[in-house]
């Protein structure tokens, strides 16, 4: 559902030029950097507030690291990511504190994302108790309020990880990002370890409390179908670079990159009778050590002309609210 | 409304149905007895020596030397477990050893049960540099031949309590360090140390909140598999005559002074011998018990 | 995929139960079913339904000794696997049932070559001379698209992606010419371009060797694509059965319904989506009427006292829900 949302002059959220080139070493004693994973090679997109920007793309297109980027659980090789305007790797002290509160995350495995030998209220209200001061009283009590909005009952905070199930193990994930009243939270694949009759559970938990407060999220996902039911616009991502980016309704009713149309043609949908556009690439996803020269893309597409082997494609403005990187447009 | 039930993981029950259907049926069955009873004795013989011994441990009485057990010929119950060549109770002796294999077991571990734990910790926490530093120690320590650093030590120390207990945590806190380290980058891999870093937490308060208590299970068993061994080396060492000095009794003391007298008074080592084994297995059934109790738990977990 | 093709694989209100600590789960409780030569037939459900255990429970791999079939039979072209003794079995196993695993990881050996595992598979049916059987590797490897095959034979596991891993699987699977293939969730661990590739290399082996297919998922999409007829699992029991485009036209059974309603779509206006609330029940503590009872919105009270039975719907298209009787023909 798109709802109209307040466009603030600075974003929430601007990433520039962002760049992860982890070195791979070799030698036992003394290691040698024989070269770089280049996992996310340059990249550039802003998020709104209350919202939802799309991450989407294979295994190994730099999409999770992405997050962890933004998370400051990585420290990037170039580029910078801005929340409101402040380098967010240059916080230190009080301001990393406030960041703490303002950026939260949930993660794809329900079964790895909650420490089994706390309780669930000690779980949600970490990122309070860790980043101000809360009373005993105060915690408990958004502990309570938290339980409820992603609809848990309060019995929950007193039990352990281990009596819950999957579904619920995510909803408390989620509370216990929403503690410090967060203003971005990263999904990094959020439904996809669910079962599909939870998923839509979790998503509409996820769009309603979007719609009730000032929330923004940043959803990494490699099921289209899912992107689409809450993202406001979707970035495409091949192997560290954004390939297309735009609007999710535009993108998806009208892909203009050659992997992202591979991509949607790959996205089965539930309907026997659809038309099979059957865009099979061939071959496998090349390795981040030694990506194609000039366009990533150009071995499996099936568009390739002469200079997208020499030429590096620029993200270009195609249609209003859509970029493509393709020596096609 | 979300209802809070337990879950059932299909192949996990597969797996330990498997268990249960070599085991005696039943939740009762299933407790190692025999090691709990031993171990309760041994502790309250060792607590309350003094009141159990029927005669000092070093009351020497020459007339009533080499008797053997009440229940051979010409022995007698004043000495249930016969005497030794000094005519020293062994029973006495066997009650106040008991108190030294237990302490000397209960310093060791701690000391090196902690060291190790804490070694692990930080190695498999803050990685890197220091990781390998720390390991390649555990490394060199874990190729020292056991009883020969004991006895050096012993040696250059000087015998006595102290000096055992730092010898045998100098041997075990490299084994410790090793497992726990392992299980700390298990731990580490796992979703919620990333979130916890995401929540703001101190690298101090993630090994304090989420690493330790989730590594205290592996540590645990350790511990108890780890008593038997610790002693075996403190009846070695006294065995071979770095240990407590005499004449306090040590079990491991006791062994080696009946060697010279085995054919004709074989009590002396077999007695202790056979207390020394009885402890070590019961030790070492508890542990095999814990380490099996504890894992489905966190499987399930 | 004709329905005249003759029955390969039948099932007969088959019954694999596990006996654990907690009671006895009842995994699967009273599945019949039907494979054609030529067909694929789709297993779908979520985790706990039993699907993964029927899969295993026809090749008799059910985790020993806790599982057990109690009761049913499999028919194999006839013969009924229940009552083979394990030596039997081994004969059965790759050579006339094959089965394909989710995790490419996991289904290979890591300290054996490609050639080596593959070669292994073919032994095991052939008689054959040692460079005839290399060439049939070769040439299992090529049929399955792994370029260069040559050299591919004396790689390990390791040096391939995951998507040639379950290439090299399905290699091994098909190569000893089995008449039914069971595959069970072969995709989920696989990249969506990367699936699309396998997904139409099965479909090529099986229109070439008119192998049946039993493919058990939870995907959709997936379904409409590959298979020609359905069967929903929930706790234990299949609650519909159907050819694939009327079971996606006019589900029957509310679970059916419910589920694919809940699933997002691709094309169409964005409206909220409908979920199931509640969860299924354990499967150790299984309530006597319908067991989708508790979240069905159609529930009466005659539903929780008394299991339906199966009814036919249309045709070849069964569903077991006491609504068809209510009302045959509306939903």
């Amino acid at each position: 559902m798109l709802e109209d949302r307040a466009i603030a002059v600075e974003p929430l959220i601007r990433v520039e030029n962002l760049a992860k080139h982890f070195p791979v070493t070799r030698g036992v004693l003394i290691g040698r950097t024989t070269g770089h994973v280049k996992a996310v090679d340059g990249i550039s997109f802003t998020i709104g507030r209350q919202e939802t920007l799309g991450l989407v793309g294979e295994s190994g297109c730099g999409k999770t690291t992405t997050s962890r980027l933004l998370l400051r659980l990585e420290q990037p090789t170039a580029g910078r990511v801005l929340l409101d305007g402040q380098d967010v790797h240059a916080l230190r002290g009080p301001d990393l504190s406030r960041y703490h509160t303002r950026v939260q995350a949930v993660f794809q495995d329900p079964w790895s994302s909650l420490n089994p030998r706390l309780r669930v209220r000690e779980t949600i209200a970490e990122a309070l108790v860790v980043n101000r001061r809360v009373t005993r009283s105060g915690k408990l009590e958004r502990v309570e309020e938290v339980l409820h909005q992603v609809g848990l009952p309060l019995s929950a905070g007193a039990r352990y990880p281990h009596e819950f199930s999957g579904g619920q193990r995510q909803r408390i994930a989620l509370a216990s990002a929403l503690a410090a009243k967060p203003e971005l939270i990263v999904l990094d694949e959020p439904v996809s370890a669910l079962d599909v009759s939870i998923r839509a559970q979790i998503m509409n938990l996820l769009k309603d409390l979007q719609a009730r407060q000032p929330l923004s999220f940043l959803l990494v996902a490699h099921n289209l179908a899912t992107v689409r039911y809450i993202a406001h616009r979707t970035a495409v991502m091949y192997l560290g670079r954004i390939v297309e980016h735009g609007d999710t309704e535009s993108l998806y009713r009208r892909p203009l990159h050659p992997y992202t149309k591979a991509l949607f043609a790959a996205a089965l949908p539930a309907d026997p009778d659809a038309p099979r556009d059957d865009m099979i690439l061939s071959g496998e996803v090349p390795s981040p050590i030694d990506p194609p020269p000039g366009c990533h893309f150009h071995p499996r597409c099936p568009f390739a002309m002469e200079q997208c082997v020499r030429i590096t494609p620029e993200l270009k403005t195609v249609a209003s609210g859509h970029m493509v990187s393709c020596h096609l447009y | 409304m979300a209802r809070v039930e337990e879950r059932i993981d299909v192949e996990l029950a597969a797996a330990t149905a498997a268990d249960d259907a070599s085991r005696p049926r039943g939740d009762f069955a299933r407790l190692p007895w025999g090691s709990f009873v031993i171990i309760a004795v041994l502790i309250l013989v060792a607590v309350l020596a003094p009141l159990i011994a029927p005669h000092s441990p070093t009351e020497q009485s020459l007339p009533d030397k080499l008797l053997p057990p009440a229940w051979e010929a010409g022995g007698s119950t004043k000495h249930l477990l016969g005497t030794d060549v000094l005519g020293r109770d062994v029973l006495s002796r066997l009650v106040y050893g008991a108190r030294v294999s237990l302490i000397v077991a209960a310093v060791a571990l701690l000391a090196g049960g902690g060291i190790g734990l804490a070694v692990g910790i930080v190695s498999g926490y803050v990685g890197g540099r220091t990781d390998s530093f720390l390991m390649r120690t555990v490394d060199a320590t874990l190729t020292f031949p056991t009883i020969l650093i004991a006895l050096l030590l012993a040696v250059s120390l000087g015998p006595g309590l102290g000096t055992i207990a730092i010898a045998i945590t100098v041997l075990i806190w490299a084994r410790f360090a090793r497992v726990v380290r392992g299980e700390v980058l298990a731990v580490k891999a796992r979703d919620f140390v990333a979130l916890a870093r995401v929540h703001g937490c101190s690298h101090l308060r993630i090994m304090a909140v989420h690493i330790v208590p989730n590594v205290l299970n592996t540590f645990m068993v350790l511990l108890t598999l780890h008593i038997g061994f610790v002693i075996i080396v403190e009846a070695s060492l006294s065995f071979l005559g770095a240990g407590i000095p005499p004449p306090t009794p040590s079990w491991g003391q006791m062994v080696s002074d009946g060697r010279s007298h085995i054919a004709s008074a074989w009590w002396l080592s077999v007695v202790p011998g056979a207390a020394i084994m009885l402890v070590v297995l019961a030790f070492n059934l508890l542990g095999d018990w814990l380490r099996d109790w504890l894992d489905p738990r966190l499987r399930q977990v | 995929m004709a329905a005249g093709a003759p029955v390969v694989l039948e099932v007969r209100d088959l019954r694999a139960y596990l006996y654990t600590r907690w009671g006895v789960v009842r995994a699967v409780d009273g599945v019949s079913f039907a494979l054609r030569e030529g067909e694929t037939l789709g297993l779908v459900g979520e985790s706990g339904c039993g699907k993964t255990m029927t899969g295993l429970s026809l090749v008799r791999l059910l985790p020993e000794p806790a599982g057990r079939i109690v009761d049913g039979q499999i028919l194999l072209e006839g013969e009924d696997l229940v009552t083979k003794s394990e030596p039997e079995m081994r004969h059965v196993r790759g050579r006339r049932v094959s089965m394909i695993l989710q995790d490419p990881q996991t289904s290979l050996n890591p300290v054996f070559t490609i050639g080596d595992q593959i070669l292994e598979a073919l032994r095991q049916r052939r008689a054959d001379g040692e460079r005839s059987l290399v060439a049939q590797a070769e040439d299992a490897l090529r049929r399955v698209k792994v370029a260069a095959p040559e050299q591919r034979m004396r790689a390990y596991p390791h040096q391939m992606s995951g998507g040639m891993k379950q290439r090299v699987v399905g290699a091994i699977a098909v190569a000893g010419e089995p008449r039914v293939l069971i595959a069970d969730e072969p995709t989920t661990a696989l990249d969506v371009t990367i699936q699309l590739q396998y997904l139409a290399l099965l479909k090529e082996i099986q229109a070439r060797t008119r192998l049946a297919m039993l493919f058990i998922t939870h995907d959709f999409g997936i379904v409409a694509r590959m298979c020609d007829r359905v069967a929903v699992m929930y706790a234990g029991r299949i609650v519909e059965t159907g050819p694939t485009r009327a079971l996606f036209r006019a589900p029957r059974h509310p679970y059916t319904e419910a589920l694919m309603a809940s699933v997002p779509r691709m094309e169409g206006t964005v409206t909220r989506l409908p979920s199931i609330e509640g969860q299924p029940p354990p499967l150790h503590e299984l309530p006597a009427g319908c067991r989708f009872a508790d979240r069905c919105a159609y529930v009466d009270e005659r539903c929780r006292r008394e299991y339906p039975p199966t009814m036919t719907v249309g045709p070849a298209h069964e569903a077991a829900c006491w609504r068809i009787e209510r009302s045959p023909s509306s939903r």
